[in-house]
């Protein structure tokens, strides 16, 4: 379960991107945030495994407070985090295999790692997880020889070798096309049921977060002002989530978020 | 139709403004003024540039036709000086690999070590080659190993420099990837930011060892090992037609070492 209590991040001195943020992921249920670009979801789900650091506030996953962290307690538990990235963020000179395995860095010795000698159980399991996705002919290729649909299975593949208790995926889709797209949604739907795994995902495409999610987050400038069913999402919630700007919000309207 | 130029009835452009055009013109001035006063600034002695192709032609009679007799010991100190180059450059590269880590912005630890690794850099680049090799003959005595440690010397702010730069132009999506999955910074590293280097790491200890085989052919001209001590003894000796085999041998060298060279950054790249 994570928890997520009076949250704020602040860039620099201006005004706060996360503002007193609370919010609560149990189960092993799929939940999208969506909302405009700069309302904060990146920043959220960065705040968790930390590769931003909060201002103030608490994250909570199974049990341990993430905020407080430091050095190899943080890396232990962000190997308890997985991670989805917009870019994929694959080495691109690296082979499937190779960038699989980096998922596992937390738990091998840098020696094993820089030699490529996984342990044998780690193999298997990434020969099933590819074979489950779709990419395990793939193994031996350079990643940069992969389609953008093949490129972000690896990134799902990647992040579910750490055996995360969590599955964070920053805009998964936002650079496939929409058959890949959907894809790679329906994917991450499955997987989270077979792996009994808790998916937060942000995502531009409210068609995609009601069709694949069990619950919708909205976000607006730094606050949650809808959290329900996606049945629950009409075109009046819609306006309220995509409508204002990000200047209005921070400069005093802040009457009804509040 | 009207065009912009019957609207406003403009017909002439220029690229500069007069005031641009008088600027350009002042520095062009400048930059001659400077080479012409460099130029009577130093004392050439005319009559020796007019005789210059008379004592090219001597020089040219007296070495023809190369004497060769000498050639085993010239091709045994030839290979010695490709084994200076050789071995320097090796050590060189593995030396300016933590150099190049604390000298990229991205990597380093502190400013200290960033502070210390650009120290190192520019030191190192600053220094010909000859100069660290007069440096290292007083200290270890004339010899090869004096021109090994010059030329590493001068190798390690070239490659780390270079090297240090190539870090700092990597993508940094998979560094954040691969610290998200808690891996410690030495396995970031080898994972996230080697493999994004490998390609320029190559290309660069490649070109150094191709720049270190011709430096290596003049460091014998002061005592630091290599070809350049028997072109030093033929010439002080006016032994012309050794120095022309001496002289030959270098050249092939080169072309040598340019060919394998390129070989190997087509083969690696």
């Amino acid at each position: 379960m994570l928890t997520i209590t009076d949250l704020v991040k602040r860039y620099g001195g201006g005004d706060p991107v996360l503002k007193n943020l609370d919010l609560t992921i149990e189960g092993e249920s799929v939940v999208a945030i969506i909302g405009s670009s700069g309302a904060g979801k990146s920043t959220l789900l960065r705040c968790i495994n930390r590769l931003v650091e909060p201002t103030s506030g608490s994250v909570v996953l199974n049990g341990t407070e993430l905020t407080k962290l430091r050095g190899a307690k943080l890396r232990s538990a962000r190997r308890k985090i997985g991670m989805v990235f917009q870019g994929f963020n694959l080495v691109d000179r690296l082979t499937v295999m190779e960038n699989v395995q980096s998922g596992r860095l937390g738990y091998i010795s840098t020696w094993a790692a820089i030699m490529r000698r996984y342990p044998k159980e780690d193999i298997r399991r990434a020969y099933q997880l590819m074979e489950r996705v779709g990419i395990a002919h793939y193994a031996d290729t350079r990643a940069d020889q992969l389609s953008g649909g093949e490129r972000q299975r690896v990134g799902v593949v990647r992040a579910l070798m750490q055996d995360p208790d969590i599955l964070l995926a920053d805009e998964p889709t936002a650079s496939l096309d929409p058959k890949t797209s959907e894809q790679i949604m329906g994917l991450l739907r499955d997987l989270a049921g077979e792996l009994k795994l808790p998916v937060l995902i942000n995502i531009h495409n409210v068609t995609e977060a009601k069709e694949y999610t069990d619950r919708i987050v909205g976000m607006r400038y730094g606050r949650i002002i809808f959290d329900d069913l996606p049945g629950k999402l009409d075109q009046e919630e819609m306006d309220r989530i995509y409508s204002g700007s990000p200047h209005a919000d921070r400069s005093g309207d802040l009457q009804e978020a509040s | 139709m009207t065009s912009i130029a019957e609207q406003f009835g403009r017909e002439d452009w220029s690229r500069h403004t007069p005031k641009q055009k008088a600027r350009r013109f002042a520095i062009f001035a400048v930059c001659a003024a400077v080479i012409a006063w460099a130029l009577t600034s130093i004392e050439v002695v005319w009559a020796w540039v007019w005789d210059s192709p008379t004592q090219m032609g001597d020089l040219f009679g007296r070495m023809y036709p190369p004497d060769v007799s000498n050639l085993g010991a010239i091709l045994r100190i030839l290979l010695e000086t490709v084994n200076i180059a050789t071995i320097a450059t090796a050590i060189a590269v593995l030396m300016s690999l933590p150099v190049a880590y604390i000298a990229a912005q991205n990597t380093t630890p502190n400013r200290a070590t960033l502070w210390l690794g650009r120290l190192i850099l520019v030191t190192s680049r600053s220094v010909n080659t000859i100069i660290w090799a007069l440096l290292f003959v007083a200290i270890f005595g004339p010899g090869v190993l004096a021109g090994i440690v010059a030329i590493m010397f001068r190798s390690i702010g070239f490659i780390g420099k270079l090297l240090g730069e190539a870090i700092e132009e990597i993508d940094k999506r998979p560094v954040e990837a691969l610290e998200a999955t808690g891996a410690s910074r030495f396995q970031v590293i080898a994972y996230a930011i080697v493999p994004q280097v490998m390609p320029t790491f190559w290309a660069v200890s490649i070109l150094r060892w191709d720049i270190n085989l011709r430096e290596s052919t003049v460091l014998g001209l002061v005592g630091a090992g290599g070809i350049g001590i028997i072109l030093q003894g033929a010439i002080d000796t006016f032994n012309w037609p050794e120095a022309a085999t001496v002289l030959i041998a270098i050249l092939a060298l080169v072309i040598v070492g340019e060919i394998v060279s390129a070989f190997l950054r087509r083969r690696i790249l």
